[in-house]
């Protein structure tokens, strides 16, 4: 009897044990990752990084400006365009759509789309953005990246909306107020964290996304505003860069991946704590 | 009209403005709801859109080799000969090796988080397990190819070689040359991509046993790895397979990190160390430098085959997770 409950003992020990390691053993590549990143990016974060434009093959010197606004104009564009499509399409589900059919398939693929390979998405826009336009732009990316971000819009509004108490519509609506004003000025306001919380994850998501750039946005060796004409963003320069054949190109590589991903994490941590504390 | 007293005349015209500011309420309620109804549309008109794209761009390709398309390995952009078989395999292979590795290290991140860790390490925990998922997959294909794949291919691969590759019939898928890119590496950098999926989900689903189901195990005298297995995740189980579900769909369309380690050769071979591709990394490569119509409609077409399994299988991931919270509905 005692032998049996040893044996127990030491298996409930070996599998504690083993489940502690292996937390470790995750967290341990959060680290390698983010020691690497700094170790060797960190010394080529300076003043030109942010300043000069990308250099071509074989060219000393150089920053990624062109490339960091890109990013920033075509994850701006994005989001324009998907944050209010998402929050209205998550309106419609959590205030009007209860135990409708249409609100479970909406739901049910707008889960499928969360998930669904950015690079299909990119291939998708090809076919109905650049293909008909005849050339690459900063357009096509940021319907791309629009795409993307409309699930996770989609899906975080919908749940923050779900959250707010019944009584407070009821309440509203005994008041007299219209769905609309009900809508608009009381549940928006009562979830805004969590809608915000939904637009930071989505701009996490989509900022750091190359896949579906490839062959919308191209990349662009030069500074460039115009939506129309290709345009360099940060993740697509660092897959080139970092599969290109310069030292200069890989050095700045791993300072666009150490900004990169210092950028993302922070957003997500800031997005973390801004739904934590309101609720 | 004329003949009531301007009391009530009064109370009458505040009643018809009442009633006017009402109906105006209705009126835009209805615009309201038939305007949030459309965009709710739209994302089903977006996956509609893709399907219709994706099939309208791949119809030359399907039609011009066939069935043909999906066992060929040719792929020479020369003779415009094109078959799926090298990236789908690769694909199924990459995925299969991180599912393999992502779920036991998963399942015991979800246990140290959920019954093991005091309580102010959970939160913690749960954050930099977030953040992992939230590291770009371009910087897992950076940090993959400078990093992690010259370390595997010098320290591990050997390692692996002189064991598993000494074994009868399994052995050779771990012998080959020590170059470092290849399935192995991939299947690995996209184990750790995926584990924060799949642990999430299972430390969702594992939050939501009933105290008083393993509280009544441990009453018995279970230990908590017993209550972890004998209660905890046959209660669980339908929601943990969603959840390892939804690390695959994952894994399977994962892009960038699989295209910088992935070794992009379009061979079939059975050594996991040897150079390979996925449908993901074919696009990408390939795609902007396809200019006949038929390479282009080939790569378009392995887009859909991607897109259609990972719909199979993300569908599925979400019928399970359903179900499971239907049944926690039902038990409550």
């Amino acid at each position: 009897m005692s032998g049996r409950y040893l044996r127990r003992r030491l298996a409930n020990g070996a599998a504690l044990t083993v489940s502690v390691l292996l937390t470790g053993f995750a967290l341990f590549f959060l680290g390698w990752i983010l020691f690497v990143l700094v170790e060797k990016g960190i010394s080529y974060v300076n003043l030109p990084l942010f300043t000069q434009s990308t250099p071509g093959a074989g060219i000393d010197g150089g920053g990624l400006s062109n490339a960091l606004v890109g990013s920033l104009l075509i994850t701006g564009l994005g989001i324009l365009v998907g944050a209010p499509v998402g929050v209205l399409a998550a309106t419609w589900l959590a205030e009007f759509g209860a135990r409708r059919r249409l609100t479970m398939i909406v739901r049910f693929i707008n889960d499928v789309l969360l998930s669904a390979p950015s690079i299909v998405i990119g291939v998708f826009v090809y076919g109905i953005v650049v293909a008909p336009m005849g050339h690459f732009s900063a357009w096509a990316g940021a319907a791309a990246l629009a795409i993307i971000a409309l699930p996770v819009v989609v899906r975080t509004t919908d749940n923050m909306l779900q959250l707010v108490p019944d009584q407070l519509r009821e309440a509203a609506i005994a008041l007299g107020a219209p769905r609309w004003r009900v809508t608009l000025s009381i549940i928006y306001r009562a979830s805004l964290s969590g809608i915000i919380t939904g637009l930071l994850l989505a701009i996490a998501r989509i900022i750091g996304e190359a896949a579906p750039l490839l062959f919308t946005s191209l990349g662009n060796q030069f500074f460039s505003l115009d939506p129309n004409r290709p345009i360099a963003a940060l993740p697509q320069v660092l897959f080139n860069y970092a599969m290109g054949p310069y030292d200069n190109w890989h050095h700045l590589a791993w300072a666009g991946a150490l900004i990169s991903t210092l950028f993302v994490l922070g957003l997500m941590i800031v997005a973390r704590l801004f739904s934590g504390r309101k609720r | 009209m004329s003949e009531d007293t301007s009391a009530s005349s009064l109370s009458a015209s505040v009643a018809l403005a009442t009633a006017a500011r009402l109906r105006r309420g209705r009126r835009y309620d209805a615009v309201f709801r038939w305007g949030t109804q459309v965009f709710a549309w739209l994302v089903l008109l977006v996956l509609g859109a893709i399907i219709v794209v994706l099939f309208h761009g791949g119809w030359p390709a399907f039609q011009h080799f066939g069935a043909h398309f999906f066992v060929s390995s040719a792929w020479n952009p020369v003779k415009n000969d094109y078959g799926a078989a090298s990236s789908i395999l690769g694909t199924l292979v990459t995925s299969a090796i991180a599912i393999v590795l992502a779920v036991p290290i998963s399942f015991g991140i979800a246990l140290f988080v959920t019954e093991i860790a005091p309580r102010w390490l959970r939160r913690p925990i749960g954050i930099a397990v977030e953040l992992l998922a939230g590291i770009p997959s371009i910087i897992y294909g950076i940090w993959g190819l400078f990093i992690f794949a010259p370390w595997f291919s010098d320290d591990i691969q050997p390692a692996l070689t002189n064991t598993l590759g000494r074994l009868p019939w399994i052995g050779q898928f771990f012998q080959g040359p020590p170059i470092g890119l290849g399935w192995a590496v991939a299947g690995f950098i996209l184990t750790i991509m995926i584990i924060p999926f799949i642990a999430a989900v299972m430390r969702d689903v594992f939050e939501v046993v009933p105290v008083t189901l393993k509280e009544s195990a441990y009453a018995i005298g279970s230990t908590r790895w017993e209550v972890a297995r004998k209660v905890v995740l046959p209660y669980t189980r339908i929601g943990v397979i969603g959840g390892i579900m939804l690390g695959l769909g994952r894994a399977l369309g994962e892009t960038m990190a699989v295209t910088f380690v992935v070794g992009n050769a379009h061979d079939l071979h059975i050594s996991l160390f040897m150079p390979g591709n996925t449908i993901a990394s074919s696009i990408a490569n390939e795609f902007t430098e396809a200019d006949t119509l038929m390479h282009r409609s080939a790569l378009i077409a392995l887009g859909l085959i991607l897109f259609a399994i990972t719909f199979v299988v993300l569908a599925l991931a979400k019928w399970m997770l359903a179900r499971m919270e239907r049944a926690q509905g039902e038990s409550t």
